[in-house]
């Protein structure tokens, strides 16, 4: 959008920014209505006009009034239980691991449950995150353990313990395999024998196009998420996805992925998000 | 809410009438649903714009008739082109001459290069191969467990000399010195080829960290692998969920570290994995493998064919 005028070309380019954010067709399409329908009732041309009304617009989709607050404190005299969940290699694991910091850091008593008993080395790679954030993880030491029991022992350590709350990782899972898909819904019906989950978080990594859509819907029939997670956005993608993600399922963005390192995870910050979608 | 190309073309053709050429309005509109659809499957706009404007040209030329069905014949002609673009390249892996032969992975955080290890590994060795995996990932905490469990799986020996983040201390000290500094990948690869030499292993596969196209620290890292192993094949390894990031991402991994090989993975989702055009195209590397599981044996040669007809859910 940097032409000033709006001639073909640069409605295009506004169309251009859009998609190369992987807002989609449906979400690009309709802000692109939404705008020409502005320029023409305001008769204006003037570039930073414009440019400002789309900041608006993307700024209403994304909707800075979503409660975006995380379930993180004791509930009923019980912990907070908090599920991750997410197709393969998104970042469950490092999020759990990074949201465990942000948690002690509020001074809370934190509990890791390693429910990837599938992924090679998962719940070691879960401990060496809870080690190093200094917290405990409940894991068992049998490949191909039953995910379900983990989480159970997990919330079951939680409330014995009297911590502030439990996370529990699960192993990545495509959302299209219907036998893993159920046994995620296992592992949530188990855990609520003891104590409700309080929040279900979908990590979602910021390169994933379409699909992510598609993702969200399953999980979300599956075991109700709560919130997004929006990981890797420290890369090139903007991770405009989870526009539609928002608008379909009503289930907000809560957390942004921002590196490798423990300190790289904070708070889904609607108009940083916007910015570096239309920068 | 998906429409195949195939159903939207057939609106787009409802009201044709008699034979000849497709007028102009009928090609823009037919180039309108060309579009749509491969941005739909995540196909990175600059490669759409390219590949919609080859098809103008030819749609303009084409002969079609509603006897024949248009909409079929110009998913024809664009299955055609699409399968030209994937399939132009392809060819076997590259072996040395001299064993071993080397194989370095690389890729974004979380592709799946460490699964690949494993079932490269049982590939080779499953032809009677003596395969050896090196694991060069020091950073990811328990990259290189990860590794040594998935070589169990296959069967594959590790060299693993370093153990990488398993500490579980934190290397972010307050210099900020350490963050990646549990060990020296491209010493381990090295020694990794030096070991394989002496211990007779034919093929030696250098498992990597995940890293981000804008990371030139770690860019330049890999590139020193690269460099100081020489490797036969540089396989870049991309999740089929990709959207439009492909682009640049490709082309950053190509500038850094030249791929001579690209691995699809996670094919087995449903994902319509545009991103195999658009890496085939930027980069003109072939597409060699496909990954289409979490077990060792999940993987199999790409088929540029089911690829289009994926892309264009048909
Ligand atoms: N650059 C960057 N990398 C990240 C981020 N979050 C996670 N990663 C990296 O992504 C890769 C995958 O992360 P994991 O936490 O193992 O992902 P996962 O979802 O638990 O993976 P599975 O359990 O195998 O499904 C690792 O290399 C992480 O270091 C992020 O916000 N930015
Ligand atoms: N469904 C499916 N999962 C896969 C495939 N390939 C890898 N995975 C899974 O994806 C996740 C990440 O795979 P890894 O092999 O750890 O990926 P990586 O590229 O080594 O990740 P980093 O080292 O953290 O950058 C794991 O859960 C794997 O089991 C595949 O083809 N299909
Ligand atoms: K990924
Ligand atoms: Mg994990
Ligand atoms: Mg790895």
């Amino acid at each position: 959008l940097t032409r000033g005028g709006l001639d073909d070309a640069a409605w295009e380019e506004v169309e251009d920014t859009l998609l190369a954010a992987d807002l989609g067709i449906d979400a690009t399409n309709e802000l692109v209505e939404q705008l020409r329908t502005e320029v023409k009732v305001h008769g204006t041309s003037d570039e930073a006009t414009v440019r400002g009304w789309l900041r608006t617009d993307l700024l209403r989709l994304v909707d800075p009034g979503m409660n975006r607050a995380l379930a993180s404190a004791r509930v009923d005299g019980r912990p907070a239980v908090v599920l991750v969940v997410g197709v393969n290699g998104t970042g469950k694991t490092t999020t759990v691991g990074k949201l465990a910091r942000v948690l002690v850091a509020e001074d809370k008593d934190v509990l890791l449950g390693a429910a990837d008993t599938f992924r090679a080395a998962a719940a070691d790679q879960l401990e060496t995150w809870g080690a190093r954030v200094g917290v405990p993880t409940v894991r068992s030491h049998k490949d191909g353990a039953d995910p379900a029991a983990v989480a159970f022992d997990a919330v079951k350590a939680g409330i014995e313990l009297e911590a502030d709350v439990v996370l529990l990782d699960t192993a990545g899972r495509l959302h299209n395999k219907a036998n893993l898909m159920d046994e995620l819904g296992k592992i949530k019906r188990v855990v609520e024998k003891q104590s409700p989950i309080d929040e279900v978080l979908l990590v979602l990594d910021a390169t994933t196009g379409q699909n992510g859509l598609r993702q969200a819907e399953v999980f979300a029939q599956v075991v109700g998420i709560t919130g997004i997670v929006l990981t890797k956005l420290d890369g090139t993608a903007k991770g405009g996805i989870v526009v539609a993600v928002q608008r379909k399922l009503g289930v907000p963005v809560k957390l942004v992925g921002l590196g490798e390192g423990p300190d790289d995870l904070a708070p889904f910050d609607p108009e940083a998000f916007v910015d570096a979608i239309l920068a | 809410m998906f429409t195949s190309l195939s159903d939207r073309l057939a609106a787009t053709f409802k009201n044709l009438r008699g034979k000849g050429r497709l007028s102009e309005s009928d090609v823009n509109k037919t180039v309108r649903d060309i579009r749509m659809a491969l941005l739909e499957a995540d196909v990175a706009l600059p490669v759409v714009k390219d590949f919609t404007h080859n098809i103008r040209e030819r749609a303009l030329g084409a002969e079609v008739s509603q006897a024949l069905n248009p909409a079929q014949q110009i998913v024809k002609i664009v299955n055609e082109e699409l399968i030209d673009i994937l399939g132009q390249h392809t060819r076997p892996l590259r072996l040395a001459k001299t064993a071993p032969t080397v194989i370095m992975l690389a890729g974004l955080q979380g592709s799946g290069k460490t699964t690949l290890a494993g079932k490269l590994g049982k590939w080779f060795k499953d032809q009677g191969d003596t395969p050896l995996l090196v694991a060069a990932d020091l950073q990811r905490p328990n990259a290189v467990t990860q590794l040594q469990v998935v070589g169990e799986r296959a069967g594959v020996p590790v060299f693993a000399p370093e153990k990488g983040n398993v500490g579980g201390h934190d290397a972010v000290g307050p210099t900020g010195e350490g963050t990646r500094s549990y060990g020296d990948p491209v010493e381990v690869a090295e020694d990794g080829i030096q070991h394989a030499i002496s211990k007779l292993y034919n093929v030696v596969i250098v498992d990597t960290a995940g890293r981000l196209a804008v990371d030139e620290n770690l860019m330049q890292q890999a590139a020193d692998i690269r460099d100081a192993i020489e490797p036969d094949e540089v396989l870049f390894v991309i999740d089929a969920m990709i959207g439009q990031a492909a682009v640049e991402t490709a082309q950053a991994f190509q500038d850094g570290i030249d791929f001579t090989g690209v691995v699809l993975s996670k094919l087995d989702g449903d994902a319509r994995g545009g991103a195999a055009l658009s890496v085939a195209k930027i980069t003109g590397r072939p597409i060699m493998f496909a990954s289409t599981g979490e077990g060792v044996k999940d993987f199999e040669i790409f088929h540029p064919d089911r690829m289009a007809s994926r892309i264009l859910d048909m």
